[in-house]
Formats: structure tokens, sequence, C-alpha cells
């Protein structure tokens, strides 16, 4: 199997991994003589025990039980092909190896070609993307066209003959004992193929992302509301549903433990982390602010709600299922199932945004043991209000900081006291705790620290990833401090922010030092050239020429907060102005062990590619949306000079790409795909492409990080670093609590631009993301019972909350990265709340401590 | 009961067996037109608008016995050409689960109003839930779209 030899280890193991420092990209001969990628030779005809049966069979479509069968609707042609149709009629290029550039690796390896004179077969599903972008271009995404046509199949789009629905049952409560299960009521119901509880999990009862404590279904327990319980088989989703209502579970109830902070006391917490640098007790602060504040929980609410299917292969399965990670899932799954992970063969299906909230498993061991009890193909589908108690959400924060700064404005000490709410499980909250402390105070410069961070075990909702990933709740707090120790001084937001910068060569609070950054050649020079260079100064200087947007003089309603509400005509509406800064870390930190396999084959194409050279890729990254699919297509278009791509199935045949996920597939999946092409490309110059395929496969790595120090967090912990500022403006009507937020003005450093449409719809939709947390969005609970599980009541941006945004992205580029980039999808999250919430402070001189800012928290004087 | 009602151009018939089955599980389930999305099954983002005789609707607040030789037009027959392609070109697609919908909506808008301000998008998309683009994006499309649609004849 293309997996590295050594054992992979569990997400973010602390320590657990042996860190010895790769090159950038290192040869995997090992893997060099693996099957070429189309071939059914995988964990499917294996587990079915043939071989393929024929030569179509072997070369043809997906074939047998795995084929996605869609009812074909009457006069309907067959749904198109995933092909972008126009070709554009260019001159076509010569045929041949571009010389490498001069600053190019020398060959890796020797052996890096898996050479054949017959030409690879293509799955049906094979992305074909139309022949023109490279790096830094932005052509048309390889699956746009399918996704307007609406034909692309999302998971919860597809359909196999014979198909079963599966459904769960949830616990009502938060915290109680399963005294007993009868199943027997809903087995009864015709068309009901099976019931299936806790005693019934084939393998391992437990799983997780990092440690496996979350029950499959509970076994005589749960500890949060919405634990699953039980699971149907049925005919249709209607008679799942209602076979599950049938199931008569005899519950004991229990108190529940609700209050994070109550259970770090008690010793109830997933990690403990503290951070400690110089002596902050004895450092002499001219000025001091100590304010508490407070993140709700956020949810990640990708539109496409959770779904896959599940189809027996007599003694294996495959797993459609739309994942930020295949090859994590499978991990977790087929322990679970009792099963060889050789046995199961997970194939990515249409994913309809993630956020984090497809890290974690959903679907996936439910359906698949459905599918195996009854021997037939399962889909399983939440509905809306599932989705909100079926995946994890962005942990809820407490957090009381103390700053204090001389009578300039320099940061002298921070001390925080940060409690995140993991909820019942551990999910991912061990490497949330990480972020939240080692990025405790942002990227500022300060000598004296002590940090102490919490993940709290409740019988809360589990909380988990969500874009940003434990510094977005710590950045609501830093940056609230910087501008109470702004107003304290009477210095300007911009200003305060200016003198703590960090810059390079500078630590941060973990001792990590400030590395990593070329300044743009095009940027203006720094005016202070003695002063090391500062990449937030140079973020904060672009503003000088972004002028706050006037008050427009005749503005409809609709631009007035409140809207078509007819709240206001203009009276009792104020206009404030904010900022905000993030500080994000990209990639997997503490020391994990962070790769991604790709594998590149290049061979003369058929006269649909004109007879030049395709570029075959193959890797296991999920396309949540991003536009990762059309960044792969770019990269080997700009290392081996071919016009024609076509990206293979997302699937477990190939090596893990890790998760899409910490802004982090540019970096590590786009580098495994550089570094398979460059590969590619050298043996391509010695070779006539007419005598037989080209194919490398590489595993990328990036440098080494290192654990915490678990009593001082000390470490280099961190790969890259990504900064994002925001400035927000927004009008607030002071008499309703009523917020329109006018104007986002993003200034973002990317290290270099990729693929500039994307780039900035990455950096619009994390805007919005941080908007609705400023604002609106918050999983509201009562006693650990989720109270607002619907799009009713919880509440994300829509088109009239947005207000237009103004980007200015910056290239400073990070010379370890491949092209020099820096992940772009997670820092605008983190900036653009607390710049949202300053805006309001400025508007109604109020302290608003916590997120979501809502309507009473500007209108109900508290008693003080 | 059985059902019959034209969907984008062809007469399709549908056998229902809840009265409340909505239209959009009959054109997903049982008719395998997976173009029209569900994301919430409780009319609020839009994901699963279709056009019933014209008129924008959420499918899964419709119920199909309501449908009875009515017209239905999804993604795949609602919406022109040039309308789909600015989408593309724009950026306007990222995930694509909302598209569908969102897709019909601005069909439905450029049909009553062809050179639509962004106050004119923001109003008649704001039962369009996208999680992925801001936004910024699809206001450029429609615009895109408008210009499209001026230039070609109707």
């Amino acid at each position: 199997m293309p997996e590295p030899a050594t054992p992979t280890p569990p997400p973010w193991a602390a320590g657990g991994v042996g860190h010895t420092p790769a090159p950038a990209a290192r040869p995997d001969a090992a893997h060099e003589h693996a099957a070429p990628p189309a071939a059914d030779t995988g964990p499917r005809s294996s587990a079915t025990g043939a071989g393929p049966r024929n030569a179509a069979a072997h070369s043809g479509p997906r074939s047998g039980a795995d084929a996605p069968h869609r009812p074909q609707p009457p006069g309907e042609p067959a749904a198109a092909p995933r092909t972008g149709a126009e070709l554009p009629q260019e001159p076509r290029p010569p045929i041949g190896p571009p010389s490498p550039p001069a600053s190019a690796a020398p060959t890796l390896d020797g052996e890096a070609a898996y050479r054949t004179r017959t030409s690879a077969a293509v799955p049906a599903n094979a992305v074909t993307a139309r022949p023109d972008g490279t790096v830094g271009q932005s052509p048309i995404r390889p699956d746009a066209e399918a996704k307007v046509n609406g034909t692309f199949d999302y998971a919860s789009d597809l359909a196999f003959d014979g198909m079963l629905w599966g459904h769960t049952l949830r616990s009502p409560h938060p915290r109680a004992l399963i005294r007993s299960i009868d199943t027997g009521p809903a087995l009864a119901l015709p068309g009901v193929a099976a019931v299936l509880t806790a005693a019934d999990v084939p393998g391992k009862l437990h799983y997780g992302l990092i440690e496996a404590d979350q029950p499959v279904l509970a076994p005589g327990e749960v500890n949060y509301q919405g634990e699953p319980v039980a699971i149907v088989a049925a005919e249709t989703l209607d008679l799942a549903r209602r076979a599950a209502e049938r199931i008569a579970v005899d519950y004991e109830p229990l108190e529940p433990q609700c209050d994070p902070s109550e259970a770090v006391e008690a010793g109830a917490y997933f990690r403990y982390q503290p951070v400690r640098v110089g002596d902050p007790d004895t450092a002499e602060a001219a000025v001091v602010v100590t304010r508490e504040y407070e993140v709700g929980m956020q949810d990640q609410a990708p539109l496409g709600p959770e779904s896959g299917v599940a189809v027996p292969t007599g003694g294996g399965l495959v797993l459609h299922v739309a994942t930020q990670w295949l090859h994590s899932d499978l991990e977790q799954i087929a322990p679970c199932l009792g099963l060889e992970p050789e046995r199961i063969h997970l194939e990515m299906a249409g994913i309809g945004g993630a956020f984090g909230a497809r890290e974690d498993l959903s679907v996936q061991i439910h359906m698949a043991m459905l599918a195996l009890r009854t021997g037939r193909p399962v889909k399983m589908m939440y509905d809306r209000a599932e989705s909100f108690l079926g995946h994890v959400h962005r942990h809820p924060a407490r957090m009381r900081y103390e700053h204090g700064a001389d009578a300039d404005g320099h940061l002298v000490y921070v001390k925080a006291h940060i409690v995140l709410d993991g909820g019942a499980y551990a999910s991912t909250t061990e490497a949330v705790v990480g972020n939240a402390a080692s990025l405790a105070v942002g990227p500022y410069r300060v000598e004296h620290a002590s940090i102490d961070a919490w993940g709290a075990r409740t019988n809360n909702p589990p909380c988990g990833a969500m874009r940003g990933f434990g510094a977005v709740q710590t950045c609501f707090a830093y940056e609230s401090q910087m501008d109470a120790l702004a107003d304290a001084l009477d210095l300007d937001p911009l200003e305060i922010r200016r003198r703590n910068a960090i810059a390079r060569g500078d630590q941060l609070i973990t001792g990590q030092v400030i590395d990593a950054y070329e300044p743009d050649p095009a940027a203006p020079a720094d005016p202070d050239r003695a002063r090391p260079f500062s990449p937030l100064a140079d973020l904060l200087d672009r503003f000088t020429d972004l002028p706050v947007p006037p008050v427009p003089a005749d503005r409809d309603i609709v631009e007035l907060p409140g809207g078509t509400g007819n709240t206001t005509h203009g009276e009792g509406v104020r206009r404030g102005v904010g900022y905000g800064v993030g500080l994000k870390n990209i990639c997997y930190s503490e020391g994990f062990d962070d790769y991604s396999t790709a594998r590149v084959r290049l061979e003369l194409g058929g006269p649909e590619h004109d007879g030049e050279p395709v570029a075959y890729i193959h890797t296991a990254a999920a396309e949540v949306g991003q536009g990762h699919w059309n960044l792969q297509t770019q990269i080997a278009r700009t290392e081996l000079g071919v016009r024609h791509v076509v990206l293979l199935p997302n699937d477990t045949k190939i090596g893990s790409a890790g998760s899409s996920s910490a802004s982090r597939q540019s970096y590590m999946t786009g580098g495994a795909v550089k570094a398979a092409c460059e590969a590619v490309r050298d043996l391509w110059q010695d070779r006539d492409l007419a005598d037989g395929p080209i194919e490398a496969t590489r595993v990328f790595r990036h440098r080494a990080t290192k654990p915490m120090d678990p009593v001082t967090g000390q470490g280099d912990s961190h790969v890259q670093l990504a900064l994002c500022v925001h400035r927000a403006t927004v009008d607030v009507d002071v008499e309703l609590g009523l917020v329109k937020v006018v104007d986002l003005t993003c200034v973002q450093d990317v290290g270099k631009i990729l693929n500039p449409v994307a780039l900035e719809g990455q950096i619009h939709g994390g805007t919005a993301q941080g908007l609705g947390l400023a604002v609106m969005e918050e999983i509201v609970t009562d006693g650990g019972r989720v109270k607002n599980a619907s799009f009713t009541d919880y509440l994300i941006p829509t088109i009239l909350d947005m207000p237009p945004m103004r980007l200015r992205i910056v290239e400073n580029a990070d010379p370890e990265a491949p092209y020099g980039l820096r992940g772009a999808g997670e820092p605008p999250t983190l900036s653009s709340t607390p710049a949202i919430v300053a805006a309001i402070r400025d508007a109604t001189g109020l302290p608003l401590t916590r997120v979501p800012v809502r309507p009473e928290h500007l209108t109900v004087r508290r008693p003080s | 009961m059985k059902v019959t009602m034209r969907v984008d151009g062809a007469d399709v018939a549908a056998e229902i067996d809840r009265p409340g089955e909505s239209l959009l599980a009959t054109l997903r389930d049982r008719l395998g037109r997976t173009g029209s999305k569900n994301a919430c099954e409780q009319g609020e983002c839009g994901s699963c608008t279709v056009l019933l005789d014209g008129a924008p609707v959420c499918s899964c607040l419709v119920a199909t016995a309501q449908c009875e030789g009515r017209d239905v037009k999804t993604v795949v027959g609602a919406v022109p050409r040039p309308v789909r392609d600015a989408f593309v070109q724009c950026g306007a697609v990222q995930c694509g689960f909302c598209t569908p919908g969102l897709l019909v909506s601005v069909a439905d808008l450029l049909g009553r109003n062809g050179d639509p301000s962004d106050l004119d998008i923001r109003e008649a998309l704001a039962g369009n839930l996208c999680r992925c683009t801001g936004y910024e994006k699809i206001i450029d499309a429609v615009h895109t779209a408008a210009a499209g649609l001026a230039g070609e004849p109707r």
C-alpha cells in the first residue's frame, strides 16, 4: 500500500512521533511501482476475492456494486460529463519536456518512473480540467460546470440499486444511564431491515480523531444530547425515521455537568496547557487592563448535510463519503467494524462545504454497520436539525485577560486564564487548546507572559474543529485587550498595534522565533530602516491609503440597521470603526507528522487531447469548495508545461493527503503535487513519452515542529504563521441595538497568490463567518440541550448582512513553502470578529466582552 | 396517489405514498432529479428553489400533491446559459451546494429586472444562504449575467 512505512500516528499526537527532519520533498521509492492509478487491483477486488473480470471491466468505468446508479428521468439525456466542453483552438505547444528552471532541485531518484506501454484506464468519475491556467492565474474550476448544471454528485445525491436508508436514534438527554433498549417495535414495522445498538458494534466500541473515547453507539450511558443510541435501516428514509421513534429506550437521567469552569475545577478536562515566559508577577506596568471575555458556540453550518453510502462488497465495503480526511476516517472506521483497513475502500463523494464539521466521523461507521448487517447498500443523510447535533462545534470560551503596558503602550506582560468547553468527548480539543495557548497574545512582542488554557470535559455538545481552530477565541480577547489599552492611553488602535507588532527575529511567547519572511520587493520601504522587518506593521501601514468609506448622503432603508424592517430612517444610528488582527498557525503543529501524498502520471493523450501529453493527478485531498482541485491542475501545468490535466478520484488507493483543514492543503498537497511533477519532469528529460507514461509518487512534509513543553509551553510548535488585518465600519441603531456592518476592508499576507479568484473567495467567505460570530451565530444550550438546531433559529449571514468587502492582498513570501505561499483560508475568520466588535464599541461606547453581540447587549443596562 | 406534472419541460408522473411529501423529496428521491439541493427542509436556505408556474418557491415547502398539472423548472430548466456561465467565470461557485437554488433565484430576478443594482440583488437573493463565498462573487456574477443576457436575443 502506498503508505509510509512508519505507523501513522493519531492526529496531532503531541510528541508521540519521531521528528526526523525531512527534506521538503522526499523520495518515496517504495511507492514508485504501485499499481497504476486506475487499475482495479485495490481493496475492492481483493475484498471480493476476484480480480478484474475482463479487460473492459478493468479499464472501463466503475462497475459492479460500487457504481453509483442514478435513476434516469424520462426525456433527459445522461448527466453531462464533468469536463470543460469547449477546448480553445490554440496553437499546440511542442511536445517535449520544459527545461527545468535554473533553481530546480536535482533529480531526487533515478527510478521514479512507472513505465508501461499500455495506457492507464481513467475512471468515469475522473475530472477533466479545461486546458489552461498556471500558478498565479484563475482558470475556471474543473468542478464549476457540473455544479451550475446540477449534475455534481454530492454525497446526499448518491443512489444505488437496492439501497436502504439509515437513520440514527439520538439521546434526548445530556446525561443519562440507559437501563434497557427494546428494538422489537421498530423491527416489527414492515420494511425495516435492521435495528442496531452498541451490542452490535462488530469491533472496538469507541473512535476519535486523537483519542478513541467516543462511543459508536452509546454503551449503557449517554453524555450529551444527541448522542447516537441506535441505528435503523429501512426501505425509505421516512420509514427509517418512524422506526427509530418506535425504539423504546429506558433512560435514567442524571444531572449533567454543563459549566466548563466547574468541570476544570473538578479535574474534568482533556488538556491543560500553560505557557510561562519571563516573570509577569514582578514586571512593572504603567497601565493595566483586566477583562473577562466570552465566545459563544459557533457552528460550521456547511450547507451540504452529512451524508454517505456504504456498499457491501462481500467481506468488505466501499464507503462513499464527504469527508475532510479520507485516511483518518479509515483509521477510525476499520477497528470499530473489526475489519482490516485493506477491506474498506473510501471514495470521496461531492462535499457541500466543511469548515471543520467533516473532520470528525458522522455517518461513516453507522452506515457501514448497517450495510454489513443487511448486505445491501445503505445511505444516511442528516437533516439540518440532526446535523446540528451530529457534528462538533467551535469551542465556546471564557477568558480572563490581564494586559500590562508601559506609558507608551508597549506591552509589559500578559496573563490569561482560558477555559474552552470541549463538551462530552475529546475530538480535537487537545490540539485546539494548544493553539489557544500558544497564540494567546497574538502577533505582539511581550517578554512576560503567564497563560493557562484548559479544554473542559462537560455534558455539552462535543466541540472540535472549526475554521480558525482555537485561534479565533483568543483573538477576540487579545484584540479587545489591545483596544482597551489604546483607550486607556489615548492611542490610535493602529498605533498601539504598530508599537507592539512582532518583527523578524522576535519570539512568540512559546520562544518560537519569527522567521520565514521575505518582504515583497515591490512594497514601499520601511522609513525606519534600522528596525527589523515586521510583517504585521507592514500590513497595518497599508491602511493609510485605504480610507474609511464616507456615509452616503441618500441611503436606502435596506442599508440601515434593521433593513426592510423599517425600524429607523437614520435617527439613533451611530457609526463606528474598528480594527482586528489575527495570527493563525498554518498546517498541523506540536510535532504531528504532517504529510501529503501525490502521484502524477504523464502520458500521451489520444485525439481528445490532440495527442498532447496529459497529466493525471491522484491524491486523497478533499475538495471542500476551496478550489484545491483547480490548484492541482495549475501546479501541473506550471511544472510540466502541459495543458491537459485529469484529476483522478480522491480515494484511499493513494497515500494520505492529510486533512483539508488548518489552511494546509495548498501548502501540503500542493507541495506534494509540485514535487511529483518535478520528479516526472526530470525523468522526462531523458525519455520519450511515446515509449510509455512516466509516473512518480511523492510524499511531502513540512519542516518538523516540536511539542509544547507541558510546564512552560515553550517549543517551536508551529510550521508557518499567517497574519490578517480587518477594519470594520458599522452603523448601530443604539436605541434598538441593531447592527449593520457597512464595510469590511481586509489586508492579508498570503505569501504568494496562487489563484486570485479562489483566494478572494476564501477571504470573503472567511470574513463572513467571522461576521457571523461577531453579531449573530451561536448555538444556545440550556442544561446541555441545544435550543436552536435549525436555520430558523441559528442565523448565518445572508447577502443582506454582508457588506462590500475590499481586499488588499500582500505577498511577503515564505521561502520554505511551495511558491512562497502562506495558508489563507482561516486568518480572515479570526480578524473580522474583533474588528466588527471594536467598531460597535466605537459606535456605542460599551465594553462588549461577549460574542456574538446581541441587541440586548447594546440596549439593556445591567446593574453594576 | 399519482401526480403528473411538467418538470424541466418533460411530462413526469410520480407515485407518492404520503400526502405530505414535499416536491423536493419527489424530485430528488422518486424522480432522481437531484439538481435541487436539500440543506434545511424548512424554507430557510433557498437551496431547493425552483420555479413553480414561473414563481420561485422553496420546493421543500410545497407538497407534491399540490403540483398536479403544474410546471416545475429546476436549475436544469430555469437558468439561461449566460447566468450559469457568469457564476462559473466570476468564482461565484465554491462548494456549490447553494448554487442551484441561487441560480434559479437569479434567473427569476433577471427575468423581472434586466439591470439590477447591488441592492436589488441583495433583496432578491436574501432567501438564499451561501456559507462559502460571503456573496461578493455572487453579486459580481449577477451583474455579469445581466450583461450577458442583455447582449443576447431573448
